[in-house]
């Protein structure tokens, strides 16, 4: 088959915030499907005794193991409250523009402080 | 559970595969997910960094053990359902496309079955 030539799509389109959500959400389920596998990496470990699970814990307690929670955190609670907006969107509702928008900055703002407050428990809050 | 004209189901008319319950699926096994994931979230921040006494003594616990365990299945449930459609969406070669789609199922099928017998070790054995 010849590839034949496509319209400039990505390389013109102005980014808008219900496009850049959308791949986030796409982006943030892909990171969070590995995720869970680090998940079960940590009950794996702990399954395998202390000396293994004392290996997984240095790791997870470390500034790496840490980053990567803190990452973890906010695809998280992005994609749990974007989640939210696609169900309310299922029922039909808050479908236009406006309401697409108010509650797109919503999943946000909600995303990026339920994040700093992981960060703060994590980095410098209750340790 | 879906009436179907007997003469277009004879005639072989129709979709050959079930995207609705994909999507339905997708949606349960996400409002299964928003109760789950809150419920990890909090258990993580109790638990902090714990040793693998208290790690293990958390985890043998009948009820934190079968949520875990639900809140793990349900993940790999609904991550397989959505890697399938970002395979379908950008792969665009047939085989390669089946080939990432079986792989995506298996894997996590071995995952579910991973993280089940890691739990029921804690649960008991300690």
């Amino acid at each position: 088959m010849h590839e034949r030539p496509l319209s400039p799509h990505l390389q013109i389109y102005k980014p808008q915030l219900t496009s850049v959500l959308s791949i986030t959400h796409r982006i943030t389920g892909l990171v969070l499907s590995a995720g869970t596998l680090v998940v079960i990496w940590w009950l794996f470990a702990l399954a395998s005794g202390p000396e293994a699970f004392a290996t997984a814990s240095s790791f997870m307690s470390g500034l790496w193991g840490r980053l990567l929670l803190l990452g973890l955190a906010f695809c998280t609670f992005y994609h749990l409250l974007n989640g939210i907006r696609h169900l309310i969107w299922d029922t039909g509702h808050a479908l236009e523009l406006g309401p697409a928008y108010a509650t797109g900055w919503t999943v946000v703002v909600l995303s990026l402080i339920a994040t700093a407050g992981f960060g703060f428990v994590l980095f410098g809050g209750a340790a | 559970m879906r009436k179907r004209n007997p003469l277009q189901v004879a005639l072989g008319k129709g979709s050959a595969k079930s995207g609705v319950h994909h999507w339905w699926m997708q949606r349960l096994s996400a409002v299964a997910l928003v109760p789950l994931t809150l419920w990890i979230i909090a258990s993580m921040i109790a638990l902090g960094a714990p040793d693998h006494a208290t790690a293990s003594t958390w985890l043998a616990q009948p009820l934190t053990a079968s949520l875990v365990l639900a809140w793990v299945w349900t993940m790999l449930y609904h991550a397989q359902l959505g890697v399938q459609v970002v395979i379908e969406d950008y792969v665009h070669d047939e085989g390669p496309a089946f080939a990432l789609l079986i792989a995506t199922k298996l894997g996590a099928a071995f995952a579910a079955v991973l993280a089940l017998i890691s739990v029921l070790k804690i649960v008991f054995a300690g």
